[in-house]
């Protein structure tokens, strides 16, 4: 079996016949959305690739412009639909800055939850894709069979699904609610137990491993370089991240590791992520024990103006995906004059080509499953 | 020769800049982990050169457009992967002289952002390797976040 | 002419004793059905039409001894048909049952347990209008289905239940069955270059990849039962199982290597590569729809079960039950042949539902690095066996 890494570049010879574009998408089992890879392959061996994006353009950032502050929270949860909170939050911070208010501490952890819940969700559904991207279903149906436990904990705390509509600026919207503890803490340890199903599938076939080690393999410096972001950075040997580098809400006071492999590969790549899981369970554990010594009564919410006085603000956090970041150019008026939204994935999909090529078309599948697609996002 | 800083400061990146530059960067506002500074859009390729090179600043997180309306801005995101710091350059562009340098050849994440703030609001990014469209058709001819072009029910 | 009994041309005849029994000295089991059923059938028409024209030739014509024959070869075919055709749905409804339950759902509920349902989607197929994409090679594409499908059923139909229940009985009917086996590929090739289509065309490439890896450590596992057994007939096979012991005993290597073989002839996970959905989007089947999509599924199935026939019939001792008196064995060998075909199929539903899809470079070193090596390995243990007078 082959498990050596293939280079970057593997030389396809100078005749330029038998060479072909096949076009991958938008409507293509392989691509998790509506997007398109335009490979050229020299038999299996892809030569050259283009990403093409941009059929979901909806223009978010010019509608902002056009709505109040608080009526672009439930816009926010559309930029990602698998890991919503995370965006709704990174939205509230960049408010929250640009009105240079600190919002209570409670409010904080429990947007900590909400993230790493997100975290979790959006990392079992990415699962769920690399076992169709594979060829295997029931990687993909267990996964699933995970990631509801996680939903149904969405519901506890806010209601929805999905689209959750959770964080406010200034707080959030409501307290955890009677037994929140109860479930979560129920909820994680079922989930440190049963996810062992699905990661012993994979890492005990020789198939799934042989599959992802030695495929996409980049440097550190060509992914730094490259602005390739988010788990698969850190399975590239970039050791970042921006909750323990450059900590917001108060990630800076619990305790837990960022996993970081210098394989390069694939398989770090899925690595990273499984292990991010079990960190995202010890961070929640952790909140939940700070909410419940900060009191029932302690304040969730702060009042703020409906103005944002003119200046300019940015947050970064870190996404499922990767590192999002929110510029907002506010004026004094209680719309936004610009808000401008930085998506991992647009700039992860962009280093497409560098990824594939020379790699088999095979593996163009598995490669892209470990950049995690979200439409959503990338064309905004 | 500046030797390679690769865990900056913020007071050693402000220095640096100084030193290096002059007045031709003026760094406004200093946080935490946060340097933000104004740059002569001529200079910033150099800037950024000498911001990736010395300086480390391995990963260029966002480059953005901006319309002030009597000018367009452009603003990079540039960050440090070994002390998680960020300075933020922003370049003002006069209105009659949309060109900037391109700095994707400094770093390979900027081209995308390049070509969206191209297509978005139409500054052109000189030495790109590939200025077209991204998001919006090939055949769109205006700019749609420019201020000039209204949403409906936008004064 | 006075009025004539039904029973003078209703008679059940001994099949064999017609002269122009097809199967020689053998015994066959669905032949005979089939002949009782034309007993009745034409025997019936004929007596009608006796009763309004008395003594007319047309009746004698009906039940004479070739006439008979003719029409039971007819029946004959689709009594056979027929059995293997229910033997295959049952198959699928057992993978979707089976796939099901290991990944945490039902499988399909609706109708005697979910049976009815692939009733219901081969009547969903068939209903679909029959769509020709613009620029495909009309001729080819719709030939090389045909054919793909064709032979599927034709191996499908040769293979024999128990000695009482086959279509052919040749000398050589293993190696005529695996000949058969390793013609779809071809078709493929071709038809992925007929539909005019990338994908299609790598698809169809990956079947002739896959089938220059497979084939050869096949054949050389199929010479080593056979030598064995000492004849190339299915028959003789089984029997010299049963005088000795199953030949996965002895050919445990060749055994395993066999169902992974298998598993890759009949194209199916890890070895789907010729139909890869992640990259391929249906691989060579991509430009076919409706009711021919219906029917390549169909043959898929069938080639499944013929691996499954392959594998019981040259290791786990075909119709016989080991240990048991000739009785027993002459009960319902078919049904034990079924039951143990349809365990090893069993066996291949788990593959599926815990293996991911393999590389095409990872399917050309595992058929030429490990199996072919493997196959030869047992072939060498079989040959000292043989010299050491064991077997």
């Amino acid at each position: 079996m082959t498990d050596e890494k293939q280079s970057v570049c593997i030389d396809c010879g100078t005749a330029d016949t038998g060479k072909m574009w096949v076009i991958m998408g938008p409507q293509h089992p392989f691509s998790h959305g509506l997007w398109t890879l335009k490979a050229q392959i020299d038999g299996e061996i892809v030569t050259d690739a283009e990403p093409i994006v941009g059929y979901l353009h909806r223009g978010w950032e010019k509608e902002c412009e056009n709505r109040t502050y608080p009526k672009i929270i439930p816009m926010a949860d559309r930029l990602c639909y698998a890991a919503s909170m995370t965006y709704t939050h990174l939205y509230c911070l960049t408010v929250e800055k640009a009105l240079g208010i600190e919002v209570p501490d409670k409010a904080k952890y429990i947007r900590m939850v909400g993230d790493e819940i997100c975290r979790i969700q959006s990392h079992l559904m990415w699962l769920a894709a690399v076992g169709t991207d594979l060829g295997n279903l029931t990687v993909f149906l267990w996964a699933m069979r995970e990631r509801e436990y996680f939903m149904d904990l969405n519901v506890r705390l806010c209601g929805a699904r999905m689209t959750t509509n959770f964080p406010r600026i200034g707080g959030v919207r409501n307290d955890t609610t009677e037994l929140f503890d109860r479930d979560i803490l129920r909820c994680i340890d079922l989930f440190e137990k049963s996810i062992w199903d699905t990661i012993s599938l994979i890492d005990d076939s020789s198939i799934f491993i042989s599959r992802m080690r030695g495929t996409g393999y980049l440097t550190r410096e060509q992914c730094a370089n490259l602005g390739i972001t988010g788990p698969a950075m850190r399975g590239t040997g970039v050791d970042f991240d921006v909750r323990r580098d450059d900590p917001y809400s108060n990630y800076d006071k619990v305790d837990y590791e960022v996993p970081v492999l210098k394989d390069g590969d694939s398989y770090a790549r899925y690595l990273v992520r499984i292990e991010e899981m079990f960190q995202s369970c010890k961070i929640i554990k952790q909140c939940m024990q700070k909410i419940g010594a900060l009191g029932k009564n302690a304040p969730y919410r702060l009042k703020t103006p409906s103005n944002v006085p003119a200046g300019r603000a940015f947050a970064r956090i870190e996404d499922p995906r990767g590192e999002s970041m929110m510029y907002l150019v506010a004026d004094g008026t209680d719309k936004p004059y610009r808000l401008k939204v930085r998506s991992p994935i647009f700039t992860n999909v962009s280093a497409s080509k560098p990824l594939v090529q020379g790699s088999r078309i095979a593996d163009v599948p598995v490669i892209m499953a470990m950049i995690d697609m979200c439409l959503g996002e990338t064309d905004r | 020769m500046a030797e390679t800083l690769q865990n900056p400061t913020v007071g050693q990146i402000t220095e640096h800049l100084r030193n290096r530059f002059g007045d031709k960067v003026a760094v406004t506002k200093t946080e935490e982990r946060r340097v933000y500074a104004k740059v002569r859009k001529e200079d910033v390729f150099d800037v950024c050169r000498f911001i990736h090179d010395e300086l480390t600043f391995e990963h260029a997180t966002s480059v953005l457009g901006n319309d002030m309306i009597d000018r367009l801005e452009v603003v990079y995101h540039l960050s440090n992967y070994y002390t998680g710091t960020m300075i933020e350059l922003t370049a003002d562009l006069p209105l009659d002289d949309l060109h900037i340098e391109s700095v994707s050849s400094i770093w390979s994440g900027a081209n995308w952002h390049e070509r969206e703030t191209y297509e978005l609001f139409g500054i052109v990014f000189d030495n790109h390797p590939k200025l077209e469209r991204l998001l919006t058709p090939d055949t769109y001819e205006f700019h749609p976040f420019r201020k000039s072009y209204k949403l409906r029910g936008q004064p | 002419m006075a009025y004539s009994s039904i029973l003078n041309f209703i008679t059940f005849d001994d099949p064999t004793a017609n002269p122009f029994y097809p199967f020689g000295g053998a015994y066959n089991l669905p032949f005979d059905i089939s002949y009782k059923l034309w007993d009745i059938i034409g025997g019936l028409i004929a007596w009608l039409i006796n009763l309004i024209l008395p003594g007319n030739e047309l009746s004698q014509w009906l039940i004479c001894a070739e006439v008979s024959n003719a029409f039971a070869l007819i029946i004959f075919m689709l009594i056979i048909f027929i059995v293997v055709f229910v033997c295959t749905l049952l198959s699928l409804w057992m993978e979707r049952k089976v796939l099901g339950r290991l990944m945490d759902r039902r499988g399909t509920m609706i109708g005697l347990k979910g049976f009815l349902q692939c009733i219901a989607d081969g009547l969903k197929t068939f209903m679909k209008e029959n769509v020709i994409p613009k620029k495909v090679d009309k001729m080819t594409y719709m030939w090389t289905l045909s054919l793909v499908i064709g032979t599927s059923v034709l191996i499908a139909c040769m293979v024999p239940l128990s000695p009482r229940w086959f279509v052919v009985d040749y000398g050589t009917g293993l190696l005529i069955i695996m000949a058969l086996f390793a013609l779809a590929p071809f078709f493929i090739l071709v038809s992925g270059w007929a539909q005019n289509n990338k994908y299609s065309l790598i698809g169809g490439m990956r079947a002739a990849e896959l089938m220059i890896s497979y084939e050869v450590p096949i054949l050389i596992m199929i010479a080593t039962t056979c030598l064995l057994a000492g004849s190339f007939n299915i028959g003789a096979i089984v029997d010299a199982q049963f005088n000795s012991t199953w030949f996965f005993i002895p050919q445990i290597i060749g055994f395993i290597t066999f169902i992974f073989c298998a598993t890759a002839e009949a194209e199916r996970v890890p070895f789907d590569i010729a139909e890869a959905e992640a990259e391929l989007v249906e691989g060579w089947q991509t430009e076919y729809a409706g009711m021919k999509w219906g029917l390549i599924m169909l043959a898929e199935y069938f080639r499944g079960y013929v691996s499954c026939a392959m594998v019981v019939i040259m290791y786990l001792g075909g119709w016989l039950i080991p240990f048991a008196s000739a009785d027993i064995n002459g009960l319902i060998p078919e049904i034990v042949f079924l039951l143990k075909a349809w365990f090893v199929f069993f066996v291949m539903i788990i593959l599926r539902g815990a293996l991911a899809r393999v590389r095409t470079d990872q399917i050309v070193n595992i058929g030429w690095k490990v199996f072919m090596p493997l196959s030869i390995v047992n072939l060498a243990i079989v040959l000292v066996l043989k010299i050491g007078g064991i077997y």
